[in-house]
């Protein structure tokens, strides 16, 4: 499990509008990398096109490379569902099935990879959720409806689902906005937990999240309203935070604008 | 309109809970509103309560009367001393030539609203949506004499292959002659609910919420699979709703069956013979023969009676099956 990623000159388009341009970064395996920057400078974007998911938009369009390890993830022949098999992802807003139980939630991506038996199903549903620091909060009611939780308990099931497909990298997509302070202290807790097995690429809005959870973080802007996200510079989160290279992370990092 | 542009600040301060809210500090305009919403609902019950009323007062004059018995009889004959009449043929073809439409255009019409929301680019979907919005346009007589005319007698091709390979089950066998069944009934019918059952599982589907979709595909989960895990459960009660639609138009639909069908008052064991009849097919057939000097036309609203009562037991069985799995259905996502 956790594999590297190597990205060079990669462009997304919306359409005809280009989103992000010449982007290149490698990011590590068994580490936290946070993506951070104002809203529209297309990280979120850049984060979706690390899993193939950036091309189910109408008119979206990838251009460039991203390495897993040494496969190119756009290279031809590449099966954008199998890319997403290995590419865990979670999103802004917790997303569990409203139709399945919490049971059924978690095995869902099992269910679609092949059969399983039921003893098989049931022990990675426990290791997930237990992964997901859920597991004593649910392990009572795994066969109620998963929309009956909180929403952070919610966001951790969403975990357990992508977890338990056991991926080489997990995109968490600002997994925290939709929280309170609390859930938000139990997914971090979480994600520095998940470091040691999976690569871990999250999107934040919360600058203090971003120095709290990552140990490499990349700052992303873009010109002007209407021009492309780039990617401003990458280094370690304690650099970044204490002593970036380029005026602009500064001046965002210190809130002059952003 | 003044009144209610008045900015907020002028209302006098909010009742600390909805109910409070008493007739006192009620402004005009929500005055009016809450009258005019509250005749509507009560002008609903009414028309209701009236409808069925007379129904049952005139049903009671005829079935008094009826020397046999209403539920069994094979025949229809109200003006006859005794008067003799009963629904078993008319329940019997009701049910089963809206049982045919329905498995017939359930699950077309699912695959047409998964295509048009889901599959078709736009300049496809678009067009299409406005051709099955078309097909609900036309007039069910008109379905009815392109059934007569062209339906029954194409059909017999279809008849003497289903003889052939499904014959042995007796439900299918074919002995000849027009296809005026009620196995033509139902195609006409599947043909005539297809629409409705469309267009509303078309709605339900597009509303499927995008995060869930996202959710699906980020499991590495196929277009197929997207609609099976996130969409279909999504729609559930939804299509059952729009298939209850089509269903209640199924059982009362009048014209189109009366032209198509060939009616007696017996229950073929085979599907494709000619013969049997529905409610509402034997109301139109039957109400101008009925003389209002005898019980002819009490025994015919008897008969409506009956389809309305197998209408609202169809339904309340519909929302028993959506109720049963509330917790589970997209609306509390």
């Amino acid at each position: 499990m956790a594999k590297r990623i190597d990205v060079s000159g990669l462009a997304a388009y919306y359409g005809t509008h280009l989103a992000i341009d010449d982007i290149s970064m490698s990011i590590e395996p068994r580490s936290v990398t946070a993506f951070i920057g104002p809203s529209g400078c297309g990280k979120s974007t850049f984060l979706r096109t690390l899993n193939r998911m950036h091309e189910v938009t109408p008119g979206g369009r990838v251009e460039g490379k991203v390495l897993l390890d040494d496969e190119d993830l756009y290279g031809p022949g590449v099966d954008p569902v199998s890319v997403r098999r290995t590419i865990g992802m979670v999103f802004q807003r917790p997303n569990p099935f409203p139709t399945m139980s919490i049971y059924d939630n978690v095995a869902a991506g099992l269910k679609l990879n092949g059969n399983f038996k039921k003893a098989e199903l049931d022990g990675i549903v426990e290791k997930s959720l237990k992964g997901a620091n859920l597991w004593n909060e649910v392990k009572d009611r795994l066969n109620k409806p998963g929309s009956g939780l909180s929403g952070g308990q919610q966001q951790r099931l969403c975990i357990a689902r992508a977890i338990a497909v056991e991926p080489q990298v997990l995109l968490m997509d600002e997994p925290c906005s939709a929280l309170d302070p609390i859930s938000t202290l139990a997914i971090e807790d979480l994600i520095g937990e998940l470091k040691s097995q999976y690569t871990i690429v999250i999107v934040t809005h919360n600058m203090q999240q971003a120095a709290r959870v990552s140990d490499r973080t990349a700052f992303f802007n873009l010109a002007a309203v209407g021009q492309p996200g780039k990617l401003i510079e990458i280094d370690d989160t304690e650099r970044i935070f204490s002593n970036p290279t380029v005026q602009a992370t500064e001046d965002y990092i210190s809130g002059r604008f952003g | 309109m003044s009144i209610d542009s008045a900015p907020d600040t002028a209302a006098p301060p909010p009742a600390p809970a909805g109910k409070a809210a008493t007739k006192q500090n009620l402004r005009p305009g929500d005055r009016v509103f809450l009258g005019l919403a509250r005749g509507s609902g009560i002008t609903l019950l009414v028309i209701m309560a009236a409808i069925a009323v007379f129904l049952t007062w005139q049903a009671t004059k005829a079935l008094t009367e009826n020397e046999g018995n209403f539920l069994t009889t094979f025949e229809w004959d109200p003006n006859a001393e005794p008067p003799v009449f009963g629904i078993a043929v008319l329940a019997f073809g009701t049910v089963v030539s809206s049982v045919i439409a329905m498995v017939l255009a359930v699950p077309i019409s699912i695959g047409i609203a998964l295509f048009i929301s889901h599959y078709a680019p736009r300049r496809v979907a678009t067009p299409m949506a406005y051709v099955v919005d078309l097909l609900a346009a036309v007039p069910s007589i008109v379905y009815g004499l392109w059934g007569a005319l062209f339906l029954v007698p194409h059909l017999t091709g279809l008849y003497e292959w289903m003889d052939a390979y499904l014959g042995w089950t007796g439900v299918f066998e074919y002995n000849g002659g027009a296809a005026r069944s009620l196995f033509t009934a139902g195609i006409l019918l599947a043909i005539m609910i297809l629409p409705v059952v469309t267009n509303v599982s078309r709605e339900v589907f597009k509303q499927s919420p995008k995060m869930h979709e996202e959710a699906a595909l980020a499991l590495g989960a196929t277009r197929w699979e997207v609609i099976r895990i996130s969409v279909l459960p999504f729609g559930r009660s939804g299509v059952i709703s729009a298939s209850m639609l089509g269903l209640g138009r199924a059982l009362g639909e009048t014209m189109a069956v009366a032209t198509v069908l060939s009616p007696s008052f017996m229950i073929e064991t085979s599907l494709l013979d000619p013969g049997g009849g529905t409610f509402a097919q034997n109301i139109a057939a039957s109400f101008k023969e009925a003389s209002p000097a005898g019980i002819g036309r009490e025994a015919l609203i008897a008969s409506g009676l009956v389809l309305f009562v197998i209408t609202l037991l169809v339904n309340g069985l519909a929302r028993l099956i959506i109720a049963r799995r509330k917790e589970y259905s997209g609306a509390n996502a």
